[in-house]
């Protein structure tokens, strides 16, 4: 081992110290240059979806849960609450569409994150969308991409509560239809559906809370 | 409980850090020669795996939603001083263990297992029980791999592998069919 | 067939790394990513890119500041600069590329323990001046992203039966779906070893060949 010049271990601590001094400085810059735009990108795909879950929406409202009731959440800059949110769409001469509300639970592969959206006044689902599994390619990964599987969620009944029945065999407003060879699945979809449902429906209301809107809030596009 | 036996049985055996994320393979193709050193090696993983997940959650909690861009860096440090932990523990409980693991215990630092823990586990927001857990799961999970590839690899070793796949190459294979085998463990919780 | 021993050439340090000390399929290095994120051509390219990043800016600074980091402390410096460069990339594609970042996920932040970026560091980085550093690391990066490129591209194929997003076969081809997942990326590389070998095992015996027709030496070796 070369022995000849051992640095002090103050220069060992210091090199240290000086390096990670540095590296935080250049990281704390590229965090706040890219922060903006990141939390932007989460709020679009996040408002993406909405319009998609909530068919005829124009305007999108969110809302938080404080205290057991729910109340519009004002966002600064347009980006998402940190809290669990749901988000009232609205057509364009005001009317409600539905609530758009986050769920996530155990699917066959992993966890499933969707979003769906809630009409109050007839106690429907009519819309969901997947929005991160791990599901099997060409047999689970179908509940993001069968049309047939989709369609099912158009005006879906939750009460008493959402069924997964065969394929084709579906014949009340609360049956899902499974996907062939991803039964499981389906399940998993119904079963985040209907705790998700549960929780959430007794808390919305057909009519808004407030009548003032959010600003800071894209708008569909075209 | 159900939640927690769920994310033991996910990280183990439905999603082995190994054969289904591809986390820890460096220790999986290069040392598994022989079982007992496997057996070892693992468990040394999962001290370092509980450790790491333990003082995670804390930087996690409490400093990290100050600066979070210097999530990775203080996961790294965190790594690493755990394995220069248990290096001592190890050295001092038992020398020959020691010394039969002799580079790959320092080598857990760079193990993308042990660092892929701590960013799914913050990332899905476990809290202190269930990320312990899931340290837990994962840590069976690859102790599980390294064993069952060193056993293998100690079979075929007396087998004629024909004079292309020898080596690396037959070792991948065999872990594809681990995988597949794997694979069967999915829906374990099916209807739960 | 090796190359001037002295002085080193930035050329002969970038091919090395494409073929002959190639990170993944000669040295089994960076393994992780390789198969995690190459179910499709795309995720390893961007994959790749990130890594180059990573690689090529981790090694300048190393190379730059090699008389001033102690011996001592040398590996925790370099986890320090390797672990700023990979954040970085990790907020940069975030920002730029979300739909990339979140198909890649947290496999971008573990190219801070890839192998071979630290090894890199301490086997050539440390010990050169800034060019060959360079050229060694955008070397390694090119052969590290042609590798995971190919095992991409194959399980792309076959798994989905199509290339960066464009089907290439009918509606009548049924994708192998295993080789999108896990099992796939084991076999794939398997096989391209194999493939490998067999490339490598060629060209000895043509060298051979080569060798004892030029040669006219008396022992006649029967290539077997």
């Amino acid at each position: 081992m070369n022995g000849a010049k051992e640095p002090g271990s103050f220069r060992l601590v210091a090199t240290l110290a000086l390096t990670g001094l540095l590296s935080g400085l250049v990281l704390v810059g590229i965090y706040l240059v890219t922060q903006p735009r990141i939390l932007r990108n989460q709020a679009e795909a996040l408002y993406a979806a909405v319009y998609r879950v909530l068919p005829g929406t124009q305007e999108i409202r969110t809302f938080v849960v404080r205290d057991g009731k729910l109340v519009v959440y004002e966002s600064p800059d347009g980006n998402l609450p940190e809290e669990q949110a749901v988000y009232a769409g609205h057509r364009g001469n005001g009317s409600l569409v539905g609530y758009a509300v986050p769920g996530e639970g155990a699917g066959f592969q992993d966890t499933i994150t969707l979003i769906y959206g809630y009409d109050p006044s007839r106690r429907v689902i009519v819309g969901m969308q997947v929005l991160d599994s791990r599901e099997t390619p060409g047999l689970g990964d179908k509940i993001i991409t069968d049309d047939e599987f989709l369609a099912n969620f158009e005006a879906l009944a939750i009460e008493p509560s959402i069924v997964a029945v065969k394929k084709g065999k579906k014949v009340n407003p609360n049956e899902v239809d499974s996907i062939t060879g991803a039964t499981i699945s389906s399940e998993a979809v119904v079963k985040i559906l209907n705790e998700s449902s549960q929780q959430w429906a007794p808390m919305l209301s057909p009519q808004d809370e407030t009548s003032e809107v959010s600003r800071n809030v894209p708008r569909a596009e075209p | 409980m159900g939640e927690l036996l769920f994310i033991f049985a996910s990280a183990s055996v439905i999603n082995n850090f190994t054969l289904a994320y591809f986390l820890g393979l460096c220790p999986f193709f290069g040392v598994t020669g022989r079982l007992e050193t496997a057996f070892r090696l693992g468990l040394a993983n999962i001290f370092v795996m509980i450790i790491t997940s333990i003082a995670s959650w804390f930087l996690n909690s409490f400093v990290l939603p100050h600066a979070p861009y210097l999530r990775l860096i203080t996961f790294i440090v965190v790594i690493a001083s755990s394995v220069q932990f248990v290096e001592m523990v190890i050295k001092k409980l038992s020398p020959a263990l020691f010394k039969a693991l002799g580079i790959f215990l320092p080598l857990i630092t760079t193990n993308c297992a042990i660092l892929g823990l701590a960013l799914f586990s913050t990332n899905r927001g476990y809290g202190f029980v269930q990320g312990l857990v899931y340290a837990l799961g994962a840590g069976v999970g690859l102790t599980l791999a390294l064993v069952i590839m060193a056993g293998l690899r100690e079979e075929i070793e007396l087998t004629n592998v024909p004079k292309l796949v020898r080596g690396v190459a037959m070792s991948f294979f065999i872990a594809g069919i681990l995988s597949m085998a794997f694979m069967g463990f999915a829906g374990l919780f099916h209807g739960s | 067939m090796s190359p001037a021993q002295n002085p080193k050439r930035p050329l002969d340090e970038f091919i090395k790394g494409l073929w002959r000390e190639n990170p993944v399929f000669i040295a089994v290095l960076g393994l992780c990513p390789a198969m995690a994120v190459t179910n499709s051509l795309e995720n390893g390219l961007v994959m790749g890119a990130a890594s180059t990043f990573v690689l090529v800016g981790s090694s300048l600074f190393v190379s730059l500041l090699r008389k001033l980091i102690p011996r001592a402390v040398r590996v925790p410096v370099y986890i320090i600069i390797i672990a700023t460069f990979v954040t970085t990339v990790d907020f940069v594609l975030a920002a730029l590329m979300p739909v990339a970042h979140k198909q890649l996920g947290a496999f971008i932040s573990l190219i801070v323990v890839n192998c071979l970026i630290l090894g890199r560091q301490e086997a050539f980085a440390s010990k050169n001046p800034v060019g060959l550093a360079a050229a060694d690391a955008l070397g390694m990066s090119a052969g590290f992203t042609v590798a995971l490129a190919m095992i991409g591209g194959v399980r792309e194929i076959l798994g989905s039966g199509a290339l960066l997003g464009v089907p290439l076969f009918g509606d009548s081809f049924e994708p192998w779906a295993i080789m999108i997942l896990p099992p796939g990326g084991f076999l794939t590389l398997g096989a391209l070893l194999t493939l490998f070998a067999w490339i490598k095992e060629r060209r000895a015996k043509q060298e051979m060949r080569r060798q004892s027709g030029s040669d006219q030496s008396p022992v006649q070796r029967r290539a077997v």
